[in-house]
């Protein structure tokens, strides 16, 4: 099975609220590598603000940073080759690398879970 | 009008949290309450979140994190935890390890994701969280109080299931307002407990402090329905600063006193369903063991304020600032500080002045409509002169539509509730009014704009950082405005731009407005004039109560001469309120 690492730029949140604009691409993206996983799929993805190691223990990302700097990201790893650098993947791709319809991966994940507590 | 409050007379329970908008005074009166408490006998642990750390100068002892005993108060100990230390301290935790492994901006951008209001305020509640959640505490002491309160947005994002379950841990769908909570799940037990504690009847009390005037009554009865609708339902509010007499011949006192009971009369009807009570306008500080009894006394006036009063220094007023303006040929003008300064009078003030120039002005405000009615009268103004509002309200349930339109596809329940409680963080207001800025800022291009807010340092940089990220993103239909992305330079640039920073001659809104300068100055805009608004120094009275207020206003407007603005003007505060184009004309006159 393929291996995919997604390397983000240092973000608040990766559902791209925060930023000055609505970026549908990161939503997208958010929903996409979270229906993956659920589905068992090998997919990682690290944001610089939460996991620098990530970063710096990657000899390929860290190269890339220290060559273009944060520019360079985000960066997507392919079985640890660089695939794309300064893009996400496209719906088009994932379907591609996981061998899956683009219908196939917008279902909705059926697990929850969840713990409550309330005031 | 409201009984007076004394904590003798009200049942308190062990946790008592004081909450309102800088310069209410809630250090004050939490200081004051919890040296009562202790006078009575009670042990009492006081704890200070200030990151000015003024209860050090109220109580005149150095404090840390750690509480420790008052010599000069029995049975009362304090500490104060700095959240703005705590936010650095776990940034650096977080980035420290990696100076030097990767490259300098790569570092710095991690650094600004961490600099916003959001962390510094989740660490402030991860403070609160180990004192409400030891019951080691409680056997200690009788009372804990706070002179803070967590705001209803951080509670409710710890209430929504999506914040504890795995996927924040899988950062596929990372928190924005809880990112400082990186390692969440250890402390999910503690955290159960603060919030249980929080909006347990007999164990918290939320004392909301507020000043007798429209803006700080609306905003405390925002903030009760608010804290109330997530369960903290144990609630008092104390209007702090009644000024209890008045002097008929004096102008100013006559009005000072006219315009808080009409303040306190129109109060807002949410507010009358809470148990009220005042505590006076006093003329002394309230620094010191003495003074804080003697507030609860409800003496006015002590000996020592009274003999300093003002001789009236030369202070040059608006007219400075509007010439410098002219002669700079500024073209957007932009008027800050925190809530209750009078920052769209100035702003209206300074448009009203341009435009008697001969200057095509266009003022805009967030502030309601109403209100930009009520400032501008029903008078004649002028055709140089337009005006347009913003309506917060209106900008942030767009953008959260445009959002919901945008990324709610696709997303589970949870996710959705999620995302949508992220909205309610300030940064969502923020952004979303600095484009509707842009807009008008971007159609103004023969006229001069005056705008009465701004935005942060943070923002500011946040948008910046995304500018250089979007370049590589040109098929992204999510991109930066044009109008957003011409905005910023032009900020940046002192040739064509100028930031004038409001604030009033008192302790923390002058400790808040030289915070704001440090976080704009992040994003090199380099505050250009401050403005001392409504100083009882610069007005002539002879009321005593007032003049002694004036005097001790005289440090803050020292300390913003001598170390903080680059220029300064004082507006004296007003017996008469300026409304209408002519009046507004007054000011500069």
């Amino acid at each position: 099975m393929n291996k995919i690492e997604i390397y983000d730029p240092a973000m608040c949140c990766s559902t791209g609220v925060c930023g000055p604009s609505v970026e549908p691409e990161l939503t997208r993206l958010a929903s996409a590598v979270y229906s993956l996983e659920k589905k068992g799929f090998n997919i990682k993805r690290f944001n610089l603000t939460n996991e620098p190691a990530a970063f710096v223990e990657n000899a390929l990302v860290n190269q890339a940073l220290a060559d273009k700097g944060p520019e360079a990201l985000p960066m997507v790893l392919l079985n640890g080759e660089i695939a794309k650098v300064a893009s996400y993947p496209t719906n088009d791709e994932f379907s591609q690398w996981f061998g899956m319809t683009p219908e196939q991966l917008q279902e909705k994940p059926k697990v929850k879970q969840s713990i409550k507590f309330s005031i | 009008m409201y009984p007076l409050f004394n904590p003798k007379n009200v049942e308190l329970t062990p946790f008592l949290f004081f909450t309102g908008k800088g310069g209410v005074g809630k250090t004050s009166v939490a200081c004051a309450t919890a040296v009562a408490l202790a006078d009575r006998g009670k042990k009492v642990l006081l704890v200070s979140t200030d990151p000015a750390s003024n209860l050090q100068d109220v109580l005149s002892v150095e404090l840390t994190g750690e509480p420790v005993e008052i010599p000069a108060i029995a049975n009362l100990s304090a500490a104060n935890i700095d959240p703005e230390a705590a936010a650095k301290s776990y940034r650096e935790k977080t980035v420290g390890p990696y100076r030097g492994k990767l490259p300098d901006a790569v570092i710095a951008t991690m650094e600004e994701q961490l600099s916003g209001a959001c962390t510094v305020e989740i660490a402030a509640f991860d403070e609160f969280s180990s004192l409400l959640s030891d019951e080691a505490v409680l056997e200690q002491y009788d009372h804990v109080v706070f002179d803070t309160a967590p705001t209803g947005h951080t509670l409710r994002l710890l209430q929504l299931p999506s914040a504890w379950s795995g996927f924040l841990d899988t950062s596929t769908h990372g928190a924005s307002c809880l990112g400082p909570l990186a390692g969440l799940e250890g402390k999910k037990e503690m955290y159960a407990k603060a919030v249980a504690a929080l909006s347990d009847f007999n164990k918290t009390t939320l004392l909301l402090v507020a000043r007798p005037d429209v803006s700080s009554l609306n905003e405390a009865a925002r903030a009760a329905h608010e804290l109330k609708e997530i369960g903290v339902q144990n609630q008092l509010l104390i209007v702090n600063g009644v000024l209890q007499t008045r002097h008929p011949e004096d102008a100013v006192s006559s009005a000072f006193y006219d315009r808080q009971r009409r303040a306190m009369n129109d109060a807002p009807v949410a507010l009358k369903q809470v148990m009220t009570y005042a505590l006076p306008f006093v003329a002394y500080s309230l620094i010191g063991a003495d003074n804080l009894r003697h507030l609860f006394s409800f003496y006015s006036i002590t000996t020592a304020a009274e003999a300093n009063t003002a001789e009236t220094a030369e202070m040059p007023g608006l007219e400075r600032v509007i010439a410098d303006f002219e002669a700079n040929n500024t073209r957007v003008i932009f008027t800050m500080g925190k809530g209750g300064v009078g920052k769209t009078t100035v702003a209206s003030a300074i448009a009203v002045a341009l435009a008697e120039r001969g200057h095509r002005v266009h003022l805009t405000t967030t502030d309601p409509a109403a209100h930009l009615g009520y400032t501008f009268g029903s008078g004649q103004g002028n055709e140089r002169l337009s005006i347009s509002s913003i309506d917060p309200e209106v900008e942030v349930a767009n953008y959260k539509a445009e959002v919901l339109k945008n990324a709610g596809d696709g997303l589970t329940e949870e996710e959705l509730a999620y995302l949508k409680e992220d909205m309610e963080s300030p940064c969502t207001e923020e952004i979303a009014l600095f484009k509707a800025f842009a807009t008008v800022v971007d159609k103004a291009d023969d006229e001069i704009v005056v705008i009465d807010t701004a935005p942060t340092g943070h923002t500011l940089l946040l948008l910046d950082s995304t500018e250089a990220y979007h370049k590589d993103m040109s098929r992204s239909a999510g991109d930066v405005p044009d109008s957003v992305k011409k905005l910023l330079p032009r900020l940046r640039n002192p040739q064509e731009t100028g930031v004038v920073i409001v604030t009033l001659a008192e302790a923390t809104p002058v400790l808040e407005a030289a915070r704001l300068q440090e976080d704009l100055k992040r994003a090199q805009i380099d505050p250009k004039w401050w403005i001392i608004n409504q100083s009882l120094y610069a007005a002539q009275t002879t009321d005593p109560v007032l003049r002694g207020r004036a005097a001790s206003e005289k440090q803050w407007i020292q300390k913003v001469v001598d170390e903080l603005a680059a220029k300064y003007a004082v507006i004296p505060w007003l017996a008469e309120e300026k409304i209408g184009y002519d009046k507004l004309k007054e000011f500069s006159n």
